[in-house]
């Protein structure tokens, strides 16, 4: 890593949500914390979503959803992320979930998710803290 | 994770993810960078360039979607390269172009990557270049260089671009605009996008005008394209009228015509690493707010250390002139 080097985001919505306020004025509150932020758009399989990271070389993906079918498409995201080489995205997300699918969710390495309420200003500065972190670790490496 | 090391080697295999990681390597100035591209130098110079430049909401990400789709239906593969502008106060950036080209995503010939503009104003990021060679080098037939939505003057897409498209649409100015300096010059092909809104018909006349008067000696003759990309009306002549340009291009001598565009890209290259180096590592910010509070002139400030940086330019055969 340079000096240089910003952090890059994916706000993703995967499935057939159409509420995207919620994913929107994250995605501008990192861009306000000097993030690069790539937003999907709305109705995205995960498949595209894990397509758009890999191409974006992006250091985190966060989903947004408000549908209910978070156990069903945030296990598949991960599986599609893996499968193109991007395990070590920083995962994370927010919407309505329930406490224990955030639980089980974290287990299947979601390493934050965030519930309505949060302010923008703990997810960016959680997100800075977590890559910085991972990007040290991955300098000592090398 | 990419592996830090065999990028190129792995980008020459067919490796996206390498491809990836170079493009951001590349936009961090990571000096891995230039190591990695020696190698894949060679094989750049196959993929034609196009350059899509216009003012913000004209249209150009559909119409670059379109150009994507209708290279795809005749097997080119497409590489696409979208900016968006950096915030000058946060340095963050909201990429939103690929929201527009949702369909080519799944595409495996089919390559989009955002860039945020990272202080560049020219309407192009400092490695907009870079990362078409690295796709160029990977192998795509077509690609596609999109710009931030431009103002006037933001030119930086002349010397990426074989072909400069510049995409305008109805409602943004009177004949006068079309009789102004600026980016109207660097169009090889002038696309008046949105054409099935009021007020089409006479900007394609004025710009007709303009090209005609105008351009009058020149060995091209810019032709100016109708076109509706949400629609998908038009995009096929636009496309015609890049090949035709590429036509001429060849028949004129691609190579020198693109050496002449490298010179440029070198030139804006060091004078922005040069920038870098003296106003970071060198301080120069703060000595030239401090000098300004003893009451000195910016002009004269500007005079100094300009003798400064040239006085250690002073090479032999430059004396003795």
């Amino acid at each position: 890593m340079t000096a240089n080097s910003k952090i890059r985001v994916l706000v993703g919505k995967p499935g057939l949500d159409g509420h995207d306020r919620g994913a929107k004025t994250v995605a501008s509150a990192l861009r306000d914390h000097g993030m690069e932020v790539i937003y999907t758009g709305l109705h995205q399989t995960p498949d595209a979503i894990a397509e758009i990271a890999a191409q974006e070389d992006v250091d985190v993906v966060g989903l947004s959803i408000l549908s209910g079918a978070h156990m069903a498409l945030f296990p598949r995201v991960k599986a599609e992320l893996d499968k193109r080489g991007m395990g070590h995205v920083l995962l994370t997300g927010g919407g309505i979930i329930p406490l224990e699918d955030m639980e089980a969710l974290h287990r299947q390495g979601y390493a934050r998710l965030f519930g309505p309420g949060t302010p923008t200003e703990d997810i960016a500065k959680w997100i800075r803290a977590e890559v910085e972190k991972r990007r040290g670790a991955e300098g000592e490496q090398s | 994770m990419a592996q830090a090391h065999n990028l190129a080697e792995r980008l020459v295999r067919g490796d996206r993810s390498a491809l990836a990681r170079l493009i951001t390597w590349a936009e961090n100035a990571d000096p891995r960078f230039a190591a990695e591209f020696v190698a894949l130098w060679p094989r750049v110079g196959r993929a034609w360039r196009i350059g899509v430049t216009g003012p913000p909401g004209a249209g150009k990400s559909t119409l670059v979607n379109e150009l994507a789709r209708l290279e795809r239906s005749r097997s080119k593969t497409v590489g696409i390269v979208a900016v968006d502008p950096t915030s000058p106060f946060t340095g963050g950036a909201l990429l939103g172009d690929r929201i527009r080209m949702d369909d080519r995503t799944l595409d495996p010939g089919v390559y989009i990557r955002s860039m945020a503009s990272r202080g560049s104003h020219g309407g192009l990021a400092r490695a907009s270049a870079s990362a078409c060679d690295v796709l160029d080098a990977f192998g795509f037939d077509s690609l596609v260089l999109e710009t931030v939505g431009v103002g006037q003057a933001e030119y930086d897409v002349l010397d990426a671009a074989d072909t400069v498209v510049v995409v305008l649409c109805p409602g943004a100015g009177d004949s006068i605009q079309a009789m102004k300096a600026g980016l109207l010059e660097v169009a090889d092909v002038l696309v008046v996008n949105k054409s099935d809104l009021p007020g089409a018909d006479r900007l394609l006349n004025d710009l007709n005008e303009a090209v005609h008067v105008r351009f009058l000696k020149r060995a091209w003759n810019v032709p100016v394209v109708a076109a509706s990309a949400g629609t998908q009306a038009g995009v096929e002549q636009v496309l015609e009228a890049v090949e035709a340009h590429r036509a001429h291009v060849v028949a004129q001598g691609l190579e020198s015509a693109r050496r002449k565009k490298r010179v440029q890209q070198v030139h804006h290259m060091l004078a922005e690493l040069l920038a870098e180096q003296l106003w970071g590592p060198r301080g120069w910010s703060a000595r030239v707010e401090r000098e300004l509070e003893l009451g000195r002139s910016p002009q004269e400030l500007a005079a100094t250390l300009l003798s400064e940086v040239m006085s250690c330019l002073k090479t032999p055969t430059e004396a003795q002139r």
